[in-house]
């Protein structure tokens, strides 16, 4: 007759696609996690377009991969900060008090975040062309597998993040003063290349700069390491780091996120009930 | 820790609670037989939300015992979160989605899915009357209806135990008698809920009358209105003294004033009152005769009213949490 332990893939699914049905229906965020990184690469790459040439890209192409993280980013943020207004308007509690674990309930909210941020992505990653993005089958694909775990480790992050917070004012505190500097350090807009030696460093250890290769190394592979004579002769190009350091910081990144949002989701405490 | 007690669908001992310094919970003892309709009747900022997050596995309790349906609370087995059924105050419902909707994702996490879930969803919506609002978003369900579907959610899963929070917060007359008919008649669910409000409590099988993080007082409304043992004199009159003197010289009353009103409890009140109009006159407004009601026993058992809420346990925590802040700086 009743029902006993919830499978955790049954509540991590409900959570999951609870996410991405509300999401569908408010056009307003629909439109704004999108459409803000696409006016700034229209923006920036509009005014930089020949005058900064990273590598000798123009600076639409050096930025393509660099939008298509800051779509996933803005995207995770945006579907996370719903942590903190299911827990003001009583939705969590309901949650907590089911028969479920907390990691599956942290899974549900991580893979919710992560599917709007890659749905969002794609929708940029189409636009390649027209960045002057070369753009072929076998490369999309890795950077959609590339996308897909950015976007994991993110809304890892997000909801790490969110779960603590008791308003959204504090989260976009934090996202002005951790997450945007995060972005802005991970060669998504300028190489480390010719930083001051401090930032470089800072841009060394940032996780996201990892994600952001990942990509590169996705859409151009091979193309991205000029040959030692030609770089004596002169020519232009991006330091990226290889595929496997970018591939593995990334998943580990990935896994150290959802590490912190299942922590942060497993400590109970006397926020869970509202007052 | 199982089948501590059969009988019993909560039982609670000498459970303590604390916010910091400020205390909720004071050994508190409470037990609720199977199929009662239990009423935990107190004042805002009496504990009785505490207790009930408490129940609902929401809020740890570090100390006492607290046994729902015979597991312990605090080790939260699934088979324990299953059989109970919560209704919070603030809604649970996510609010952008249908009635069904969140019907089907409340039921999934309690792990129903398919035709069943589907079934079970048509059963209770139709048992809620809510069939034809099915597909209406939540944000724009009134008040009553809303808490129906609240309900609807919290029995989907067919607990054993229902918990309801102040389940008429904001409802009108009408929309809760709808829903304490409804609360009645449902069947093999032991139901117990918190209020505030003296008709609700009536609701009720039993009632536990809290106070201050204490259980005051234990019974049927009716035994805990024939505590009083007679009737209630309310006299509203604008210089109290001198009402006060007047009355206890001559019947041997004593006036207890609160607010506006001077009241007392009598057991000869129909004999009593021809005579104080008489002595008191038109230095009265008004005297008025009554049956004892919850609030009257209420007022008997702790002193003060049920409706009138606390300043002190506000201003309390926070003067609390001021000092342990500067407590903290001073060992830094």
């Amino acid at each position: 007759m009743t029902t006993n332990a919830t499978s955790p893939a049954g509540a991590t699914m409900a959570l999951w696609h609870r996410e991405v049905v509300r999401f569908l229906r408010d056009r307003s965020r629909v439109t704004s996690s999108l459409g803000q990184p696409i006016f700034f690469w229209l923006l920036f790459a509009g005014s930089l377009q020949n005058s900064f040439t990273p590598g000798g890209q123009a600076y639409g192409e050096y930025f393509f991969p660099g939008t298509l993280a800051m779509i996933v980013m803005f995207t995770a943020i945006f579907a996370t900060i719903t942590v903190i207004e299911d827990r003001k308007e009583g939705f969590l509690q309901g949650v907590l008090v089911a028969p479920v674990s907390r990691a599956s309930i942290a899974l549900g909210k991580v893979c919710g975040a992560a599917t709007l941020a890659l749905g969002h992505s794609l929708v940029f990653l189409v636009l390649a062309p027209v960045a002057g993005v070369p753009f072929s089958v076998v490369p999309a694909l890795h950077a959609i597998l590339a996308l897909t775990v950015i976007a994991f480790a993110l809304s890892g992050l997000g909801v790490a993040l969110a779960w603590k917070m008791d308003s959204t004012a504090g989260y976009h505190g934090v996202m002005m003063l951790g997450l945007m500097p995060m972005l802005l350090l991970s060669e998504a807009f300028f190489p480390a290349k010719g930083a001051h030696p401090v930032l470089s460093y800072v841009m060394a250890a940032n996780p996201l700069r990892y994600g952001v290769a990942w990509i590169r190394r996705a859409l151009y592979g091979e193309q991205l390491d000029v040959p030692a004579e030609a770089l004596a002769e002169g020519a232009a190009a991006l330091d990226v780091p290889s595929l496997p350091l970018a591939a593995g910081a990334t998943v580990a990144f990935a896994i150290l996120a959802f590490w912190l949002a299942a922590r942060a989701v497993n400590k109970r405490s006397s926020r869970d009930a509202l007052t | 820790m199982t089948n501590q007690s059969n009988s019993s669908a909560v039982s609670v001992r000498d459970l303590s609670f604390a916010y910091g310094e400020r205390k909720a919970l004071d050994s508190v003892q409470l037990e609720v037989p199977v199929g009662e309709v239990r009423g935990v009747l107190g004042p805002n900022g009496s504990g009785k939300s505490t207790l009930f997050r408490i129940l609902a596995t929401i809020l740890p309790a570090p100390m006492g015992t607290v046994s729902v349906l015979g597991h312990d609370v605090a080790g939260r087995s699934p088979e324990l979160l299953s059989s109970i059924g919560v209704v919070f105050q603030s809604a649970a419902l996510d609010r952008k989605l249908t009635v069904r909707e969140n019907l089907r994702y409340g039921g999934r996490m309690f792990g129903l899915r398919g035709s069943e879930l589907d079934q079970r969803i048509d059963e209770m919506l139709e048992r809620t009357n809510l069939g034809d609002r099915a597909a209406t978003m939540v944000e724009e369900l009134s008040g009553g209806l809303r808490r129906r579907a609240e309900i609807a959610k919290g029995l989907l899963h067919r607990p054993k135990l229902l918990l309801l929070d102040e389940p008429s917060t904001g409802l009108d007359p009408g929309a809760r008698r709808d829903l304490w008919s409804f609360v009645r008649s449902i069947d093999d669910v032991t139901v117990v809920f918190t209020t505030h409000l003296m008709d609700e409590a009536d609701a009720a099988d039993r009632l536990t009358l809290f106070d201050e993080g204490r259980v005051v007082a234990e019974g049927t409304p009716d035994e805990l209105r024939a505590r009083i043992g007679g009737d209630v004199l309310e006299i509203e009159a604008d210089d109290h003294d001198a009402v006060r003197e007047r009355v206890r010289g001559a019947f041997d009353l004593e006036l207890v004033a609160h607010g506006a009103v001077l009241r007392a409890e009598t057991s000869n009140a129909p004999e009593q009152i021809g005579r104080m109009l008489t002595l008191l006159g038109d230095s009265v407004r008004s005297i008025r005769v009554g049956r004892p009601s919850l609030e009257d026993v209420f007022l008997h058992e702790t002193g003060h009213r049920l409706d009138v809420v606390d300043p002190e346990a506000d201003t309390g925590s926070k003067r609390s949490r001021r000092k342990k802040r500067k407590q903290k700086k001073e060992e830094n």
